[in-house]
């Protein structure tokens, strides 16, 4: 299971990176997506790997899971999920206006005609 | 227990929605509970800081759990400081938009503004890692929506630069914190200090990894090359008021590095042996250059500004990380110089924009308002370029100073000094093509000169300055007051002491009636 675990973190991460370094918008986005994907299995992973063992307090159970890493997964989820939503939009707003996706800086022509406007 | 610790939080994380849903379509009413909210901000920073004055570590436990078990906020000389910093400056900034008309260009200025402020002022009082995370977030989702306030095609583009740089972090410290958890079981900072002194020098790998991505991310925040891409573009691109409250958060940066290579790595703990002095020095000084350097090439006003804000950055950088108590006492006194000197010019590059029309550094017709802009950019400038008399001069002598004994002395001071010359003359350079070369020139038959900054943003804009005069003033108790703070950040036992063994709920798992 460890090896499972291990290798689907690694393969999202690196999954993730190249989208990453493809700097366009979409892609990217896409990117982060998968590597916030592989950073909540990673901390899945961090309270150590158990298979049926409950998070909190019973009676006649001897071995337990650790809940915090569980509640911090929850947060990250929530957060990263809220992330995502709004990079989307303000990279759809800045496709529309200037009908190019590229994330990089990139120095043409309209650079000098854009400069009145700001 | 007092609950006042928790105020700079609470307060601005109320005042925000109320804002939002109470006075939507009243930018009148908006600015008066935002300048109300900042104000009682100030006083609530000043009382804390006074609290804190004399070494007392004020420990508030969220729902009285105990400290490893619960979240704490933790109200020590440094974090105070910082708060004071962040209130003061927010209430000229919020001045200088409210003035400026920025505040009404788009929907939502203000509460947005209160709600940067809750993430920012968290990020100072946690004393927890993963608390910290979440705080980091809450800065940056309202730092997002500021970035595009306005919007405007060349801003958005900008913005999803800032965005997506900060993603990519945001994710970083979540593994940076996963690893962390997974090696010592704990995110809460005074019992991290605790366990990872007792990790055995013979499994390290994990804490070294832990300790190293959690620098990264910290830089990233505190735009240490080579992880500064971001910033020129972002600051830049953003509306003036927006870029100079964002001159603290890159703050939030080095106080993060102070805090926890202080107290959880700190310098003589042999498993992150050579993080500091082999990575760190290095990299702050190359910054330090490249940000001069870019000074000097910048051919805008603006990205000349952002450019001066990674080099004194920098600076900081360079002096915190000789991590002695005299190194990181005159980064304090910098970080102190360097927020009010970065935002004053972030200001003054905007009253150009009002009174010019652009800001490309290129001779033009004289600017509305010229003296005194002139005026302002030339103090605002010597601080930043770090001549006498202000305090960019003293801040940049106590670093000098406390580099003396360092390994690296010859290179600390060769390139501090070499990249000051760079900077005066990258600065000279633009005021001089702003302000005097303009005289020369007349404007083009039938143009309208632009109009002219109306004086609510001057007084704002003269407030930060004469705060900059106040600083180098005051220098002797500033600086012997960071000098003890630094001396008890290298003796954190106070503080460890006072959140690890604070009785509340859970303390006493065997007595407890739950």
């Amino acid at each position: 299971m460890e090896f499972l675990v291990a290798s689907a973190i690694g393969i999202l991460t690196a999954g993730g990176l190249y989208l990453v370094l493809r700097l366009r918008t979409f892609p990217v986005i896409l990117g982060i997506s998968l590597l916030t994907y592989a950073v909540n299995v990673f901390l899945f992973a961090s309270g150590r790997l158990t298979v049926g063992a409950p998070p909190i307090l019973r009676d006649g159970v001897q071995a337990y899971s650790d809940p915090l890493p569980q509640a911090l997964v929850l947060t990250a989820i929530v957060i990263s999920f809220g992330m995502t939503a709004v990079v989307v939009m303000i990279g759809l707003g800045a496709y529309l206006g200037s009908d190019d996706d590229h994330v990089d800086d990139r120095t043409g022509p309209d650079e000098d005609a854009s400069e009145g406007s700001s | 227990m007092t609950h006042w610790i928790v105020a700079p939080i609470i307060l601005p994380a109320l005042v925000a929605p109320f804002i939002v849903l109470a006075a939507r379509y009243h930018i009148g009413i908006q600015r008066v509970l935002s300048l109300a909210g900042v104000l009682a901000l100030v006083a609530v920073a000043c009382g804390l800081a006074w609290q804190a004055s004399d070494g007392t570590v004020t420990l508030y436990q969220m729902g009285d759990w105990a400290a490893p078990y619960g979240i704490v906020l933790v109200g020590d000389q440094l974090s105070t400081m910082m708060v004071l910093l962040t209130s003061v400056l927010a209430l000229f900034v919020l001045l200088y938009a409210i003035g400026s008309g920025w505040d009404n260009r788009g929907r939502h200025f203000h509460a947005l503004f209160q709600f940067q402020l809750m993430g920012i002022m968290g990020a100072f009082l946690t004393g927890d890692l993963f608390n910290l995370f979440v705080f980091f977030e809450v800065l940056l989702i309202a730092s997002y929506g500021l970035m595009i306030h306005a919007g405007g095609n060349a801003r958005l583009r900008a913005g999803v630069q800032y965005v997506l740089f900060n993603l990519i972090g945001s994710t970083l410290f979540l593994f940076a914190l996963g690893s962390l958890y997974a090696e010592t079981g704990t995110l809460n900072m005074a019992d991290l200090a605790n366990r990872v002194a007792l990790v055995s020098p013979d499994e390290t790998v994990g804490i070294r990894v832990a300790a190293v991505l959690l620098l990264l991310v910290f830089a990233i925040k505190a735009a240490l090359v080579p992880l500064h891409f971001w910033l020129p573009s972002s600051y830049a691109e953003a509306p003036a008021p927006v870029a100079a409250l964002f001159a603290i958060m890159t703050k939030v940066g080095a106080y993060a590095i102070i805090r926890v290579y202080t107290m959880i790595f700190h310098p003589e703990l042999e498993v992150t042996a050579g993080l500091h002095d082999v990575w760190l020095l290095p990299a702050a000084l190359v910054s330090l250059a490249i940000g001069m350097i870019g000074v000097l090439a910048a051919k805008k006003l603006d990205r000349l500004v952002a450019f001066s804000v990674i080099g004194s950055m920098g600076m900081v950088m360079v002096s915190i990380s000789l991590f002695t108590p005299a190194g990181i006492a005159a980064a304090l006194y910098y970080i102190v110089h360097s927020t009010l000197a970065g935002a004053t010019l972030f200001l003054i590059s905007d009253l150009v924009r009002t009174g010019r029309g652009n800001l490309v550094l290129t001779p033009q017709a004289v600017m509305s308002g010229n003296a005194l802009t002139a005026a302002m950019f030339f103090v605002g400038a010597i601080a930043m370029a770090g001549l006498p008399p202000l305090s960019g001069f003293l801040g940049k002598l106590l670093v000098l100073d406390a580099a003396f004994d360092s390994n690296l002395m010859v290179w600390v001071w060769a390139i501090v000094l070499s990249s000051s010359l760079i900077s005066i003359l990258g600065f000279a350079r633009a005021g001089s093509i702003l302000f005097w070369k303009a005289h020369s020139i007349d404007r083009p038959e039938g143009a309208e000169p632009p109009a002219t900054p109306n004086s609510m943003s001057y007084a704002a804009v003269g407030g930060l300055v004469a705060l900059l005069i106040a600083h180098t003033i005051f220098a002797g108790q500033v600086h012997s007051y960071t000098t003890k703070m630094a001396v008890g950040l290298f003796a954190p036992e106070p503080y460890i002491s006072t959140v690890v063994e604070t009785p509340g709920k859970l303390s006493k798992p065997k007595t407890g009636d739950h």
